[in-house]
């Protein structure tokens, strides 16, 4: 279903696999280009995260993308209404490879304590998480241990079935779908 | 009350009264009940003769009991005499009651929100579509039978769409045009807006705005809970100032059970509002910059913000979302030497403000781009329901804290900056001002801070404190008895409202005894400003309605609630 990562494509043809994995991934964690995907009160957190006195620069996720095209890492920060949510997995799909997902706060990890009608359960109903955040809103030093927490994923390696598994909730047949419409 | 009565007269000269109920209820809001059809015409005349020149609010409320089930609740304000007035019909299922918004533009949105909501109709409205939901959403989710998790999938994105009102065009694009759609994941939508544009060349023809992105169902919310727990739901609407929400909710809900709060708790509430205020608007000015290309401000002025977030932390434990406030009072004292840092806060923050003004209002620059543009006049300001520094910004001079006082604002020595023409610059002007104003504010307050308790200490409705809960049988029954049976306001409706950093934050709130509240209606500022975006864009340059949102600073959580 998805497309494989090319850069470990190539890499696995090559005789030195481990050398430039490991240096693919050094590059990699260390130049995160993150998309602020603030939604709510946790994109505001997310402002301090980013601004002076905690400084995200300091671990590499410096320059912040509103296009999904230069970005790798979705800082889902906010919670995910239903009437979001496609956009949200439009946003995930323009995304290019590798790409990962932080879900920053209770709301979008679960819902958080708006279990209601019009809000997501949390935006892992849609697409693939790899670090969650808690608190409501994490402070900014969570957030900050949510992105080493990713980089040391990226480093080590750490299988990710949930992403690679992943398909988008609204190419497969759902009850509710209107005959033609599409996304 | 002698006006009251004075309407009375004149209305039954007028309409013949014999269906009217004029009302004063137990906290003494003037309520004016009258049949469906007279609305329109009723409206119409509390404007034009009895100088009710706001609508504030419209709302439903559901009563699945009765034959009519729906109350439909208009809120008027009157600038002349400070004083406010609620109309209020009651409809059937599938009725419709004429609209309002040929007498007020900003009848508009409220009213499609309660057809969201209640499916009230109202005929002649242009444009009576979803508003708040999603478009494939069915249902009308805060009506009682509707479950409060019952949630709908949505699996499709809602293609550029504009308002069918009869002199447009609707949904038909014009080939001549380029249509553009801008958010809601857009660096300058500020968090889940929505634009939908046609333009030709740089020149926006026509606009739309569609929101609900962070519908996250507030009222519903509300509704299931006890009256203490919708206070952490409140520090989540205008997140940017959380404890203003907390103490606008709960000024609400006290005033309904006659509740006066100690001194001390009303001069903690008062810096804590003044604090949010400087917040709110260090925000507003900030990321009104970074929209223009100056990211400096933004940058510089959140420092000031981590300041008061450190200062938010030692009260209580939480940056963003404070929950300080309780039903009664505060949640707990200020620690020692609270007070003190705060003003040591207000001497850096008055240092920063200057810069500010230096580096933003004082720049050429920053000048030539919002100077003039999309000015809001003070009529149609009004029309739309305009309040805060908008309103102000466009030459009202309307502050709740000076016309409806409370708190003690009466007796403090503040200026209420008032902008001329009501463009931009003027409204960034107007904040600036406003948070210099918030300093002396909190410095006079500190400066007298009464001593003695920090909430009332009736048992039917605050907790006793942990070491009587732990230490003695009787506050431990207390504790028991108020958890089990909760806070039980008496039968009856208020309207209570604010003066929050962005404008009036109302609070409709109806208790029918019970520990929840029976609806919660907040009547967010954005919510009235945002809804005049189309008309106050209309042929301006796609840069300036970019600045023109900035300046509104419309919060999503408030908005879309």
């Amino acid at each position: 279903m998805s497309e494989k990562n090319s850069v470990d494509d190539m890499s696995r043809s090559f005789a030195l696999t481990t050398k430039l994995d490991a240096l693919v991934a050094w590059g990699q964690r260390n130049s995160l280009w993150p998309l602020p995907y603030g939604t709510a009160c946790c994109g505001i957190e997310l402002m301090s995260v980013m601004g002076p006195k905690y400084d995200l620069a300091r671990f590499g996720a410096e320059v912040v993308r509103f296009s999904p095209r230069q970005s790798d890492l979705l800082l889902v920060a906010g919670t995910i209404t239903e009437k979001m949510a496609p956009i949200l997995v439009r946003i995930y799909q323009q995304m290019l490879e590798p790409k990962y997902v932080l879900s920053m706060g209770a709301c979008a990890s679960s819902g958080g304590f708006y279990r209601a009608y019009h809000v997501t359960q949390g935006c892992d109903k849609v697409i693939p998480v790899d670090v969650y955040v808690p608190g409501c809103p994490p402070t900014p030093e969570a957030v900050l241990d949510g992105v080493m927490t990713l980089q040391k994923m990226i480093k080590d390696h750490t299988p990710r079935p949930w992403r690679d598994n992943w398909v988008s909730p609204y190419e497969k047949p759902v009850a509710s779908l209107q005959p033609g419409v599409t996304l | 009350m002698k006006n009251f009565e004075m309407l009375k007269n004149d209305l039954s000269a007028k309409f013949g009264t014999d269906q009217f109920q004029f009302i004063t209820t137990p906290v003494g809001d003037d309520v004016i009940e009258c049949p469906k059809e007279s609305v329109p015409a009723v409206l119409q005349y509390l404007k034009e003769y009895a100088h009710f020149n706001f609508l504030m609010d419209v709302c439903g409320v559901d009563y699945p009991a009765r034959a009519k089930r729906f109350d439909v609740v208009y809120h008027l304000f009157s600038t002349k005499e400070s004083r406010r007035l609620r109309v209020k019909t009651q409809l059937a299922e599938g009725e419709a009651v004429g609209s309002a918004t040929s007498i007020w533009k900003g009848a508009d949105w409220f009213e499609r929100e309660a057809f969201d909501m209640f499916g009230i109709l109202f005929s002649g409205h242009p444009n009576l579509r979803k508003i708040l939901t999603h478009h494939q959403f069915v249902g009308h989710p805060l009506r009682k039978d509707y479950e409060a998790d019952a949630q709908q999938a949505c699996d499709s994105v809602l293609p550029i769409h504009f308002d069918n009102t009869p002199e447009q065009r609707g949904d038909l694009l014009d080939n001549r045009f380029v249509p553009i759609n801008i958010g809601p994941s857009h660096p300058a939508m500020h968090g889940t807006l929505r634009v939908m544009a046609e333009l030709d060349g740089e020149t926006v023809i026509r606009a739309n705005c569609e929101i609900g992105y962070l519908h996250r169902c507030f009222e519903k919310m509300a509704e299931t809970h006890p009256y203490n727990q919708v206070i952490p739901y409140t520090d989540r609407l205008n997140y940017c100032s959380a404890p203003m929400n907390n103490v606008g909710y709960c000024k609400a809900v006290e005033r309904l059970m006659g509740v006066e709060i100690p001194a001390r708790a009303q001069a903690m509430r008062v810096v804590l509002c003044e604090l949010s205020r400087i917040i709110d608007h260090t925000i507003s000015v900030g990321t009104g910059g970074l929209d223009l290309g100056a990211l400096t401000s933004f940058f510089h002025l959140f420092t000031y913000r981590e300041k008061v977030y450190t200062l938010f932390e030692k009260l209580c434990g939480a940056r963003l979302t404070v929950s300080m406030t309780r039903v009664g009072g505060m949640a707990q004292d200020a620690p020692d030497g609270w007070f003190e840092s705060v003003l040591k806060f207000c001497d850096e923050v008055s240092d920063g403000i200057e810069e500010i003004s230096q580096l933003l209002i004082g720049n050429k620059i920053f000048i030539k781009r919002t100077q003039g543009v999309c000015a809001v006049s003070k009529e149609d300001a009004i029309a739309w329901g305009y309040t805060g520094p908008l309103l102000r910004a466009s030459g009202v001079n309307l502050d709740l804290r000076r016309s409806n006082s409370y708190y003690g604002y009466d007796k403090l020595d503040f200026d209420i900056p008032v902008g001329a023409s009501g463009d931009i610059y003027d409204r960034y002007l107007v904040r600036v001002e406003e948070m210099r104003q918030s300093v002396r504010i909190i410095r006079q307050v500190i400066k007298t801070m009464p001593s003695g308790d920090y909430t009332i200490r009736d048992k039917n409705i605050v907790l006793p404190e942990k070491k009587d809960v732990y230490g003695n049988i009787e506050g431990l029954m207390n504790h028991f008895m108020l958890v089990i049976k909760g806070l039980r306001p008496p039968v009856g409706e208020i309207y209570d409202a604010t003066e929050a950093a962005n404008g009036e934050l109302g609070f409709y709130l109806v208790s029918d005894g019970s520990a929840n509240p029976y609806r919660l209606k907040v009547r967010p500022p954005c919510f009235a400003i945002y809804q005049s975006f189309a008309e106050v864009v209309k042929g301006s340059m796609l840069a300036d309605a970019i600045a023109t949102i900035a300046s509104m600073n419309v919060i999503a959580g408030e908005l879309d609630r």
